[in-house]
């Protein structure tokens, strides 16, 4: 149907392979997709589907060695990209392709000033230096960057993380690139934050007609800006169309999985009757934080009933995870009560709070780093019954650890191995077991799940679900966006601002939302479905140009 | 910026205060210079008259007291040895430690990171490989024997430079090359391996994916993230280099301040040693600080 040529980007049956110690390994196997000028595609996939891998092949970014790029073609306009010198390609980087990435903090370099950075871009083409830094100026001012001129040579840690990657964009603009490669450009920011920069690439993308290829494992974003979708698993293209026809019509197991995997479209958990008469778990009463002079929690209060599970929800700064580093004594708090079971946590002596350690549990964001590396399986999730020595015999210590490895949905030959011999997934896993190793009550789950591939995410919060049904437990599940929190709390508290803005049941918070914020909060929130993006989509423009009016 | 000088001074103040505390009492006990200077057959009374001239028949702590008095009003005391004020002679000694220093590392830092930046660009490379045997072998060798080879080979057989002493610019040729070595083959390894770590770094990506030429992707954008370690290394070799380079200006006989200080220590100048202490000591307090405000200016995410 399509024209050899009529592409402004075609890639063909490429396949890397990476040279390592275990031997070769094929990252990206026979793919091959096209992008035009105006359009956007999406490469959607999760952890090492070999997504950012193919962008990086068009970039040249792949260090070789290890990596090799062993068949298949990349043009541009025609050209092969592949056949070119390095200075032949270093003229199309930047020029003709340009390319933003995940981490903008790390992206730019920390010991120059933006505004030079930006002008760097076009300097290394041949723009003149004082064209290119008043270029620059503008295109700070063009990605909504408030007061350019003043912070033209302020360093990038002087930015927030959402104005980072509009200075990374304003970059990758300077020459008016034909394409624009975006490799997870709002994987590391806020929702609300998220909705503006895919918001702004949109409109540059209509201002400039540049086609965008979005790599991302994010079904949402998906939804909300890409015209057509290529769907990656294991180095391999397993799906490609229209994004409506892939979200709609899944034809490949794949594609059927990831899509119902998506979180945030169960039905409501319909809110469990909060057993009458019996007495609270957890009563939090004004909890205050004060960093010196930064407020980080400014008066929380909420009570928590045995079984329940409560989500705290809230973007970077709002004090949800300064709440629950609180609530478990690992920062003392400046004021307030925290009652559990009716012990104030806070007036604990050294001791009370060595024993209250073992009923409430945490569950961090990160396995790898919050699991030694250096440890076993078996010395990890034993090390709390080292420590809390009247808890469990010794000589039961390793039938204990395989009854937990196999609650968690692992086998009990894992309790030898090492944590790096796991996967992502089977990580958090391990953490969870070396929480419900203490038989604990009450587990706090700091973004337990964030770090986690949409399929596995859904895995793990099944896992925590029935855990809660089994043994009882009370959570406080600490997250930052509210689909995942929808599945499977009952009851949500929003933050912003070391505040409590918003607190109701999962019901009351979806539908029926009180407060301007956590409507907001909602509709940045992107639903993996099309048909729902394109509506919001049409609603917020409306809005917009009825406030215009 | 100026309360953190202040603070800087008033802890590198206590320090110098406990230094001459511990160094005047230490050379204190290794004797009485008296009968290194007075010759063999010395009649006590003279003897005597040599002890209190000096000042060496109060008890301790009162030559303790003196010596603070006078400090205080710039004053040294007298070279026993030279018969001149301490400070004259020490202030004489040290310009020739700092040329000397200055120009080592001033070579020591240009090769350390041309040569460090090239081979971390190209890992495992045969440039890669050569240079870090180059640097291996220059951080162990032994400065005292390379010295005398050095000496052996270029002024003894070849002839080209002078075997010791000053006077030329070649008299310099020897010293500096045998004091290069070391610190070379240390800050090369050290350019060497922040700048593969620099090199790997998200933002050399982003510079790669917006066209930047090689060159300036590593000598513009990686080696200034790279040079924060080297600094810190380099501010190390010069710490030692400033303290005297004694074994190398032993040898030349370069009359600068390790010379110096050896040869008070053995014939127990005790007012040379002191003065020589306090005036390293200040210099390398300087250096440090500049040290500090280089790092401000190299990483505008330190802020004092």
């Amino acid at each position: 149907m399509q024209t050899e040529t009529a592409h402004v980007l075609e890639v063909k049956d490429l396949a890397v392979e990476f040279h390592t110690v275990q031997g070769r390994v094929k990252a990206v196997r026979d793919v091959s997709f096209y992008l035009d000028r105006g359009e956007t595609l999406a490469i959607l996939g999760e952890s090492g589907s070999g997504k950012s891998v193919s962008a990086s092949a068009i970039m040249n970014l792949i260090d070789s060695p290890p990596g090799y790029i062993t068949q298949g073609s990349i043009t541009y306009r025609g050209q092969d990209l592949l056949g070119m010198t390095g200075a032949e390609r270093r003229r199309i980087n930047g020029c003709k392709i340009a390319m933003i990435f995940q981490d903008p903090l790390a992206h730019l370099n920390p010991v120059y000033p933006v505004g030079w950075q930006i002008a760097e871009l076009m300097r290394a083409h041949g723009v003149e230096k004082a064209t290119a830094s008043a270029r620059a100026l503008e295109l700070m001012e063009r990605v909504g960057l408030p007061n350019a001129k003043a912070r033209f040579d302020a360093y990038p840690h002087q930015f927030s993380g959402g104005q980072r990657q509009r200075l990374m964009i304003a970059m990758a603009l300077g020459l008016e690139p034909d394409i624009l490669i975006a490799d997870e450009p709002t994987t590391a920011l806020d929702v609300t934050v998220q909705a503006q920069i895919l918001e702004l690439l949109q409109k540059l993308q209509a201002e400039t007609g540049m086609g965008l290829l979005l790599i991302t494992h994010d079904l949402g974003v998906v939804a909300d800006i890409a015209d057509r979708v290529v769907v990656m698993n294991s180095g391999e293209i397993v799906e490609a169309g229209t994004t409506r026809e892939v979200f709609k019509h899944p034809r490949h197991a794949y594609t059927q999985k990831l899509i119902a995997a998506a979180p945030g479209k169960g039905a409501l958990h319909a809110v469990e009757p909060s057993q009458d008469g019996s007495a609270p778990l957890l009563e939090v009463e004004n909890v205050v934080k004060y960093y010196g002079g930064l407020k980080a929690l400014k008066g929380a209060s909420f009570t928590l009933m045995p079984g329940e599970t409560i989500a705290i929800v809230g973007e970077s700064g709002s004090g949800k995870s300064t709440l629950a580093r609180t609530l478990l004594r690992l920062e003392e708090p400046t004021e307030g009560r925290a009652l559990y079971k009716g012990r104030d946590l806070f007036a604990l002596s050294p001791k009370e709070l060595f024993d209250m350690r073992r009923e409430i549990q945490m569950v961090f964001q990160d396995p790898t780093q919050s699991l030694n590396p250096r440890m076993r399986v078996e010395q990890l999730i034993s090390e709390a019954w080292a420590i809390h020595r009247d808890l469990l015999p010794r000589a039961q210590w390793s039938d204990r650890v395989a009854e937990l490895l196999l609650q968690v949905g692992l086998l009990p030959e894992h309790a030898q191995r090492y944590p790096h011999q796991f996967s992502g997934g089977q990580r958090q896993r391990i953490a969870i077991a070396r929480a419900l190793a203490m038989s604990p009550e009450l587990i706090i789950c700091d973004e337990a799940v964030s770090a986690l591939d949409v399929s596995i995410q859904a895995q793990v919060i099944a896992l925590l679900d029935e855990l809660r049904r089994t043994f009882n437990l009370s959570y406080i599940f600490i997250a930052h966006d509210l689909p995942v929190v929808r599945d499977f709390a009952d009851r949500v508290i929003v933050m912003q601002n070391g505040e409590i803005v918003e607190m109701g049941t999962v019901e009351q918070i979806f539908n029926r939302p009180q407060q301007a914020y956590t409507r907001d909060l909602l509709a940045a929130g992107l639903e993996a479905d099309p048909d729902i993006q394109s509506a919001r989509r049409a609603e917020r423009a409306a809005h917009a140009a009825l406030s215009a009016v | 910026m100026s309360s953190f000088i202040g603070r800087r001074s008033l802890s590198s103040g206590i320090s110098l205060i406990g230094l001459i505390v511990l160094i005047f009492f230490l050379s204190r006990l290794t004797g009485d210079p008296t009968g290194l200077y007075l010759p063999l057959d010395a009649s006590l009374e003279a003897r005597d008259n040599f002890r209190v001239v000096h000042g060496l028949n109060d008890p301790l702590i009162q030559q303790f007291g003196r010596y603070v008095a006078d400090i205080l009003q710039l004053d040294f005391g007298e070279s026993i040895r030279k018969a001149r004020p301490a400070l004259e002679v020490v202030l004489e000694a040290f310009p020739w430690t700092l040329w000397l220093a200055a120009v080592t590392l001033f070579c020591v830092t240009i090769a350390a990171i041309v040569i460090g930046s090239l081979a971390a660009f190209n890992v495992g490379g045969p440039f890669d490989r050569l240079s870090g045997m180059l640097s291996l072998a220059a951080a162990s060798a032994p400065d005292f024997w390379i010295a005398i080879l050095g000496i052996f080979l270029f002024s003894v057989n070849l002839g080209w430079v002078p075997t010791s002493g000053t006077g030329t610019v070649w008299h310099w040729v020897l010293p500096v090359s045998v004091l290069f070595i070391r610190p070379f083959g240390l800050i090369m390894q050290v350019v060497r391996g922040s700048m593969i770590n620099a090199l790997s770094s998200a933002y050399v990506k982003t510079a790669r994916a917006k066209g930047v030429k090689e060159r300036s992707i590593i000598f513009v954008h990686a080696l200034r993230n790279a040079m924060l370690p080297v600094v810190t290394v380099i501010g190390d070799q010069a710490a030692g280099m400033l303290n005297g380079a004694v074994v190398v200006e032993t040898i030349f006989g370069f009359p600068g301040i390790g010379k110096l200080m050896i040869d008070s220590i053995l014939q127990r100048d005790f007012t040379v040693v002191l003065a020589a202490i306090m005036v390293t000591a200040l210099a390398i307090f300087l250096m440090n600080l500049l040290i500090d405000l280089l790092y401000a200016v190299l990483d505008p995410r330190i802020r004092y």
